[in-house]
């Protein structure tokens, strides 16, 4: 088995681009979260959004006229933030005709993929007989693989390169599955995590479930409310987050920048069943994850410091947070410290996952925890772990954070990180 | 429209897709459109749809396989606005 390390990071989220964007907005609290105009124009109960500013101008500056033909939103993410990622880890953007890197592959998840180019593209065109005229490019763009397949040419990637997808797990699970490649030595480094257009044909579906918040379009940065006893529904959001996960004989070899080592992971699903259902996690089944995690860490619960949750602003918060007490079997007063960076950014869908894992290592590597916004008033069944919730940033000296998510189809996952500091 | 014309709005049309550094600069009527621009093949088939757009012609599937260099481009197109 190889140790496994953290050597670069890529973030585009609504509140920031770039990790110290990123982090400048996450300490001062700094959301994302506006109204969308489509989405009031569409009449849509939920018409605020999680969307990363300026993307026509920084694309720009990161592909050529030629590769933009064929990259919609959700690719466009994928492929800044994996350029990023991939720069941020030591390594020189390729040439076109570079050498092929067969030490490097990526897992880049999406959950729902290319609906901007679904939508306004190829049903639009085929409902109008013209088939035709469809061009070139629509495969690579609606095909699931879009996101990482993009990448993985514009970097020269030789290892696997893929796309998974289990709906708001998508991201944690690509963390997990390449970070069990990089531990049984399969590959020396893999690029991981989610990435997620803002299409309102994405977030269409939910807010026909009723699971969106509408009771808030008024105070947009009001809207996403974690652990709030007002929370309404989640609030949709978009970006990307990948993670450079590499062995440490690789880091240590090429001198590499190490920011945190993955100790353990987990993906598993609660069958739907004993109360698990295609929109609710069996209860049994997330324990079973988190501690299947920390036996792989080989940690006691009680060196859980900090916890990033899934905490999407429904009423599953709750439940998620008594899924914890029971996995780590501490009382509530023991409870690690908790908060959600869905109340900045909203619910990114597949790409939450990996946008939380960079805002996990972030705050390790750092040393704070970022305020939980929006929920001063605390759900009445959270109030036992009230000092546990962190609603304004502060210093963080811990050295172990957990991420956790959950998906449609009973899907969990979980991480944990620890912090890097030489003497590990 | 002339000939000049016509070749002048195709380089213009394929230049998008070209992905060879510097290729447009040396550009000529029997540049090879793959092997010379590095334009990807795949692409040949939305160059030929901005063919049709712009100059208001059809373009048979047949005929677009003719098509191998900027000549032959300009070729097929000047064919198809005299028809």
């Amino acid at each position: 088995m190889h140790r496994v390390v953290v050597t670069g990071m890529g973030v585009i989220a609504p509140n920031g681009h770039g990790l110290k964007e990123f982090e400048e907005a996450l300490k001062s609290g700094r959301s994302g979260i506006r109204h969308i105009k489509a989405l009031e124009d569409l009449n849509f109960g939920c018409q605020v959004g999680g969307v990363c500013e300026n993307l026509d101008e920084i694309k720009k500056s990161y592909f050529t006229e030629e590769e933009l033909l064929s990259m919609n939103e959700s690719i466009t993410l994928a492929g800044i933030a994996g350029i990023d990622c991939w720069i941020d880890a030591g390594l020189t953007r390729p040439h076109p005709d570079s050498q092929v890197d067969w030490d490097t592959g990526a897992i880049i998840g999406t959950g729902i993929g290319g609906m901007d180019t679904i939508s306004g593209k190829l049903v639009p065109k085929v409902a109008e007989s013209k088939v035709r005229r469809l061009g070139s490019t629509m495969v690579e763009q609606v095909m699931c693989s879009g996101v990482s397949a993009k990448l993985g040419g514009l970097l020269g990637l030789g290892g696997q390169v893929t796309t998974n997808s289990s709906a708001c797990t998508t991201g944690t699970e690509a963390v997990v599955n390449a970070f069990l490649m990089v531990r049984h030595g399969q590959i020396k480094r893999m690029i991981a995590g989610g990435a997620e257009g803002s299409s309102p044909y994405t977030w269409s579906g939910f807010d026909g479930m009723r699971v969106l918040n509408s009771m808030h379009n008024d105070c947009p940065e009001k809207a996403s409310r974690p652990m709030s006893a007002s929370a309404q529904g989640f609030v949709p959001g978009s970006g990307a987050g990948l993670l450079m996960l590499e062995s440490l004989e690789s880091a240590t070899a090429r001198g590499a920048r190490i920011y945190a080592e993955i100790i353990g992971g987990h993906v598993n699903s609660g069958g739907s069943r004993g109360g698990g259902s295609m929109t609710s996690p069996n209860p049994e089944g997330v324990v079973r994850c988190v501690r299947q995690t920390m036996l792989m860490a080989g940690i006691q619960p009680s060196e859980v410091n900090a916890i990033n949750g899934h905490l999407t602003a429904t009423f599953a918060d709750p439940k998620e947070i008594q899924n914890w007490l029971n996995a780590l079997e501490l009382s509530p007063e023991k409870f690690p410290l908790v908060n959600s960076t869905k109340s900045l950014i909203g619910h990114a869908l597949g790409a939450a996952g990996g946008i939380e894992c960079v805002t996990a290592v972030l705050q390790l590597h750092r040393s704070f925890l970022h305020g939980s916004l929006n929920c001063e008033d605390l759900h009445p069944e959270l109030k036992m772990i009230e000092k546990s919730v962190v609603q304004k940033s502060i210093s963080f000296d811990g050295k172990i954070i957990a991420k956790s998510s959950f998906g449609f189809g009973d899907v969990n996952g979980c991480v944990l990180f620890k912090k890097w500091d030489n003497l590990n | 429209m002339e000939t000049q014309a016509i070749y002048e709005k195709v380089v213009s049309l394929i230049s998008p897709y070209v992905k060879k550094e510097g290729a447009l600069q040396s550009v000529s009527h029997s540049t090879k459109i793959l092997e010379d621009l590095g334009v990807n093949s795949a692409r040949l088939v939305d160059i030929v749809l901005a063919f049709e757009d712009t100059f208001d012609i059809e373009v048979e599937d047949e005929a677009a396989d003719s098509i191998w260099t900027i000549g032959d481009a300009v070729k097929l197109v000047g064919s198809k606005l005299n028809q």
